[in-house]
């Protein structure tokens, strides 16, 4: 019998509704590959009775005729949605312990359709970092590795959820993606993940970063998978103002690789100088393979690219340290109150104690272009620019249907290599945050292993909406990628 | 537009995170690393744009104006590091 933890979602779920094995059985062999895979610290918090409650739920409605769309299939849970009764951190000290009384629109969708919980995926705190070495609960570590040996980041924000899906610790996770974290991740540790247009998903209950940029999206190891996980995600609710009214497609039914008649753009902007070969080349074959769906590949132009990244870094921190304002030690969370301190006094000791130095850094830099005399030359600017990088898109769409770029710049470096550099570390966004200034969808899938056997990813970003568009791409890519390639197990 | 130390430390106070003068000493150069980096968009022609408020197009919704919540007190109290008589307890403010 094939080891059940190598099994996608689609055959999780398919293998239960035809009885070849019992959700129990699907559940008892993650929970003991979470368990041994704890090395990785992909897991924050533990849930096994959960996965296993669910499961039973499945068994059970499979004996009476009734399951649901993700009846057997149990996940993880980015640590930055809240789940009710299961602390909720967002990989913070000042959020440890915390013990929501209520759930998010986006894990209460996943419960409803039957799903399981693995348990509570790591991440940068706050999803403030691009490498998962922001954590107040430790670095989750890569299950791959070069040549070298060295422990590698699995990317970040969402790096518990993509160390976890590639070392089969779960078959799928939700992430969030505010400026790559959902993308980045994925390309680093040779897995998909798609975040969707900016409010196909509730915000609802998900510990908010950027609220402008903030969405949560799916990860897993297949195309099919992501297409999936995101229809049971995604959907109206009034509880975010942001929220669209609109029907979820059947993304998953309407799946087609087939992509004649179709225009792909490859912005030139996207090619700088320097870029490394091997991405380079990566992304040629993106093309080529493309083209041998059918699609017909041209040139377009981006202009405002190059601004992305410190337009991001403006919108982004000014959002975090109004949205972080919060964190006040009365409500919920951590207090420090020094001895004979005032109201004042305790609201900085418990935010210098319970804040990490990144998030520190951007709250301060969000702080600063939000106040009295610089709001103008910051931040509004920004939102100005924010205007022009979006216009640049709808501009490409006149003579295009979807975007192909490389997802990352790099393959997955080392852990510590990026730390004391906080611009090299920003600069790892450079081709996801554009599309997140936009609102727009994009999806990371992997596209071969680099010189030191490490997987890259490739990007198609796509029109608002066109969620369908993105994946049909992706699938197209995955089918000629042929990526097989795994990590060997060392944990 | 650089900042000193002493910005250092006001924007610490604005965004209410205590900070020591080793800690205010390090961030300078590190937030005119950053600052001085995203400079660059003032090079950018923006005359005539407006600011970007929506990234997609949406509307806001009106809901019925009823009660769909409360007496959830103990609830909202739950995760209070100190909670006493069913309030959020604080440091004496008034003297």
């Amino acid at each position: 019998m094939t080891d059940l933890t190598d099994l996608t979602v689609a055959e999780i779920r398919d293998g239960v509704a035809a009885g070849s094995f019992s959700a129990r059985e699907v559940a008892q062999a993650f929970n003991a590959a979470v368990e041994a895979g704890r090395s990785l610290n992909a897991y924050i918090v533990e849930t096994p009775e959960r996965a296993l409650a669910a499961a039973d739920a499945a068994d059970t409605a499979r004996a009476r005729g009734d399951l649901k769309p993700l009846s057997g299939v149990p996940l993880g849970m980015k640590d930055l949605f809240c789940t009710e009764g299961v602390q909720t951190t967002a990989a913070s000290h000042i959020l440890e312990g915390f013990v929501p009384a209520y759930e998010s629109t986006v894990s209460d969708r996943l419960w409803q359709a039957g799903a399981g919980m693995l348990g509570k995926l790591n991440l940068d705190q706050f999803a403030m970092g691009s490498s998962n070495e922001t954590s107040h609960f430790g670095n989750v570590i890569s299950p791959w590795r070069g040549p070298d040996g060295k422990d590698l980041t699995p990317g970040g924000s969402s790096g518990g959820s993509s160390a976890a899906i590639s070392a089969r610790l779960c078959p799928a996770a939700t992430g969030t993606d505010t400026g790559g974290s959902i993308r980045q991740p994925a390309a680093f540790t040779g897995i998909a993940g798609i975040k969707p247009t900016y409010g196909r998903c509730s915000r609802w209950g998900i510990v908010a970063f950027a609220s402008s940029l903030d969405q949560a999206g799916a990860m897993a190891r297949t195309v099919k998978d992501n297409a999936i996980l995101l229809e049971a995600m995604a959907g109206f609710d009034p509880k975010d103002a942001t929220s669209l009214d609109l029907p979820v497609p059947q993304w998953e039914a309407n799946l087609s690789s087939g992509l004649k008649g179709k225009k792909i753009g490859i912005p030139t902007e996207y090619r700088p100088d320097g870029l490394d070969p091997e991405i380079s080349a990566l992304w040629d074959r993106g093309v080529e393979w493309l083209k041998d769906a059918g699609a017909e590949v041209v040139e377009v132009s981006l202009p405002h690219t190059r601004y992305a990244l410190p337009t991001y870094y403006i919108i982004a921190p000014a959002e975090a340290s109004s949205n972080l304002a919060r964190y006040d030690g009365v409500r919920y969370g951590l207090r420090d109150l020094p001895e004979n301190a005032g109201l004042q006094d305790m609201y900085a000791a418990t935010r210098a104690a319970g804040f990490g130095d990144e998030v520190k850094r951007r709250i301060m830099i969000g702080t600063y272009v939000l106040s009295a005399g610089f709001y103008d030359a910051y931040y509004t600017q920004a939102c100005k620019v924010r205007a022009l990088i979006a216009r640049d898109f709808e501009a490409a769409w006149e003579t295009c249907d979807l975007l192909l770029t490389p997802t990352a710049p790099s393959a997955a470096f080392a852990l510590g290599e990026k730390q004391a550099d906080p611009l090299a570390m920003y600069l790892n966004d450079v081709f996801t945050v554009p599309a997140s200034l936009a609102g727009l969808p994009a999806m990371s899938v992997p596209g071969g292993l680099g010189s030191t056997g490490l997987p890259l990813g490739l990007q198609i970003i796509g029109k608002p909406l066109d969620e369908q568009g993105v994946l049909n791409a992706a699938l197209a890519l995955e089918e000629r990628a042929g990526f097989t390639a795994r990590p060997g197990k060392w944990w | 537009m650089s900042v000193d130390i002493n910005t250092v430390k006001k924007v610490a106070s604005l965004a209410r995170i205590a900070v020591s003068e080793q800690a205010a000493e390090r961030l300078v150069p590190e937030l005119n690393n950053i600052l001085g980096w995203v400079e660059q968009l003032g090079e950018v022609d923006v005359s005539g744009v407006e600011p970007m408020t929506a990234v997609i197009p949406n509307h806001l919704r009106l809901r019925q104006d009823v009660v769909n919540d409360g007496d959830a007190r103990d609830r909202v109290l739950a995760n209070a590091p100190q909670a006493e008589h069913g309030f959020f307890t604080v440091p004496k403010v008034i003297e």
